[in-house]
């Protein structure tokens, strides 16, 4: 689609648009899992073996 | 009858909230994708270029819905200070904490854009408009306030500051911007404004589709950041607990 | 209210005997008005034309400098908990302390501006509207430094934060105070209503810093 002189000036807002809120999503989206398996892990060990030590 | 206020205290237990945005989450990540696809579909396929600024006005399409999104971030970020501190409400700093960064992203597209739009309109990069100069100021506001909560190690008393902070900022917003215009209009100089052109209907729709959308993406962000911060609390009093446990197992062989 | 002035006139006497944070501060606005038209290069006019917005903002710089250290010690030698238990209210303490930091601080900042002024070639009908900005707007300047001040308390790099926290707060003190020297010295209309501005700003921030600086510092005196 022809986007005229300044086209690569809209293709490059765009583009950090769609860049930026990508990788914000996918922290997010890390961070929730991180945290989880973080909790999950400890509740495992509570539950479990709290005598053995690493 | 769901009032505010029945409403925000019903969220107040944070495992309430955990199962409400469970629920909610997903049909907001489905309504942002809806309406950023059907707006952006609108922007390059439904609207003409622009009489003046031909085809470079689409970047309108995001520029002005991230500026939006950065003051009503503020606004949320002040308005969960003030219940934090007026009212108490256990999940004030949670959201106030979360807004932030998020905040400072939208802040951030509003100035790359603005400044790859005004590139080819003006030619350079940065012109000290007053309004992309309010929104430069309105960054560092943000960065202040993700700055000073990380200086503090201790998260309730962070949680006060921040918020004395955010409300200070949000009293000051409207005289630095009033400022900055006042100034800008005594200058000998031409201004030149970043706004969007007189708005004829078929810019206007697409403009309205994309702000809705990222105002929904925005809900559904500050929503999944609320939770990992939930998460990250609970994770820090479990980590609290099995510290405080193992320490009273290994004093027992002493004996 | 004797209270008030006894603080005020405490920190004044402390201020004048270390005598170590004004020096800094003067030295600092000395720096920065020399280096300025060193790298501007000898181009009298264009120094000339900069030379209000120089003063003023090295100013607000050299200012940011000395305020990190409005609270500092008397918080950590404890004296801040007794005079936030005493009789004069934390708010009273936070007005006294900032206002000495005018007094001990901005006001030997302003008696050295049209003094640099002569090495950045300001204009001569600009020494007067100058000064008279700056003690129309350096009130601001100490009052909102306090809630600043007070946020970093702790902090221990707190020069750096401050800074941060610290530069949209001076923003209008700085729109307004440029801009009623250019309408002064364009002869425009608009300097009344700038002047006015500024005043109003300072103003503003005398009553409304005191409390928020002083919230600020009762989270973190208990």
């Amino acid at each position: 689609m022809d986007l005229g002189l300044h086209a690569a000036y809209i293709w490059s807002a765009y583009g950090v648009v769609a860049v930026t809120l990508a990788a914000l999503i996918g922290w997010l989206v890390a961070d929730g899992r991180r945290q989880r398996r973080l909790i999950e892990d400890i509740e495992a060990r509570g539950s479990g073996g709290t005598r053995s030590r690493r | 009858m769901l009032t505010m206020q029945s409403l925000t205290q019903r969220l107040a237990n944070p495992s309430n909230f955990m199962a409400l945005s469970a629920r909610l989450l997903p049909w907001c990540w489905g309504l942002a994708a809806a309406l950023i696809g059907i707006g952006l579909y609108l922007a390059f396929f439904g609207s003409p270029p622009d009489y003046q600024q031909g085809q470079t006005v689409k970047i309108m399409y995001i520029h002005v819905p991230a500026a939006w999104l950065s003051m009503l971030v503020y606004a949320l970020i002040a308005l969960s200070s003030f219940g934090l501190l007026v009212f108490r409400h256990p999940l004030a700093d949670v959201s106030a904490k979360a807004a932030a960064p998020l905040g400072a992203t939208f802040t951030f597209l509003a100035l790359a854009t603005g400044s790859l739009w005004g590139k080819p309109m003006w030619g350079t990069f940065w012109v000290w408009d007053p309004r992309l100069t309010s929104v430069l100021i309105l960054f560092f506001l943000y960065l202040g306030l993700i700055a000073l909560r990380s200086s503090i190690e201790d998260e309730a008393l962070a949680a006060k500051l921040t918020a004395v902070l955010s409300l200070v900022g949000i009293a000051i917003l409207p005289v630095i911007k009033f400022s900055v215009e006042w100034n800008s209009l005594h200058q000998p100089a031409s201004v030149t404004r970043l706004g969007a052109p007189t708005i004829h209907a078929s810019l206007l729709w697409p403009l309205l589709i994309m702000a809705l959308g990222m105002t929904v993406l925005f809900v559904a962000l500050q929503l999944k950041a609320m939770r990992n911060e939930i998460l990250r609390r609970r994770l820090k009093a479990l980590r609290r607990i099995a510290a405080a446990s193992a320490a009273d197992l290994s004093q027992q062989p002493a004996e | 209210m004797s209270a008030f002035w006894e603080l005020v006139r405490r920190d004044v006497l402390i201020a004048w005997k270390e005598g170590g944070t004004l020096g800094v501060a003067l030295g600092f606005y000395l720096v920065v008005v020399v280096l300025l038209p060193l790298a501007l290069g000898p181009d009298l006019n264009l120094i000339a034309r900069i030379a209000p917005a120089v003063l003023w903002v090295a100013f607000l710089l050299s200012a940011l400098l000395s305020l990190g250290r409005l609270f500092e010690a008397d918080f950590e030698d404890g004296s801040l908990d007794i005079l936030a238990t005493g009789t004069l209210p934390l708010e009273a303490v936070v007005a006294g302390k900032a206002f000495a930091h005018w007094l001990t601080t901005a006001l030997p900042l302003i008696a050295l501006a049209p003094v640099l002024g002569l090495l950045l070639n300001l204009r001569p009908d600009a020494y007067g509207v100058l000064v008279a900005t700056m003690l129309a707007g350096t009130p601001a300047v100490s009052f909102l430094g306090a809630i600043g001040a007070a946020l970093t308390v702790r902090t221990r790099r707190g020069g750096l934060l401050i800074g941060l926290l610290l530069l949209p707060l001076f923003v209008p003190t700085l729109m307004f105070g440029i801009e009623a020297i250019g309408a002064a010295l364009s002869e425009a209309d608009s300097f009344a209503a700038s002047f006015l501005l500024l005043t109003a700003v300072s103003l503003a921030a005398m009553v409304l810093a005191p409390p928020a600086a002083a919230g600020a510092l009762r989270f973190q005196l208990q």
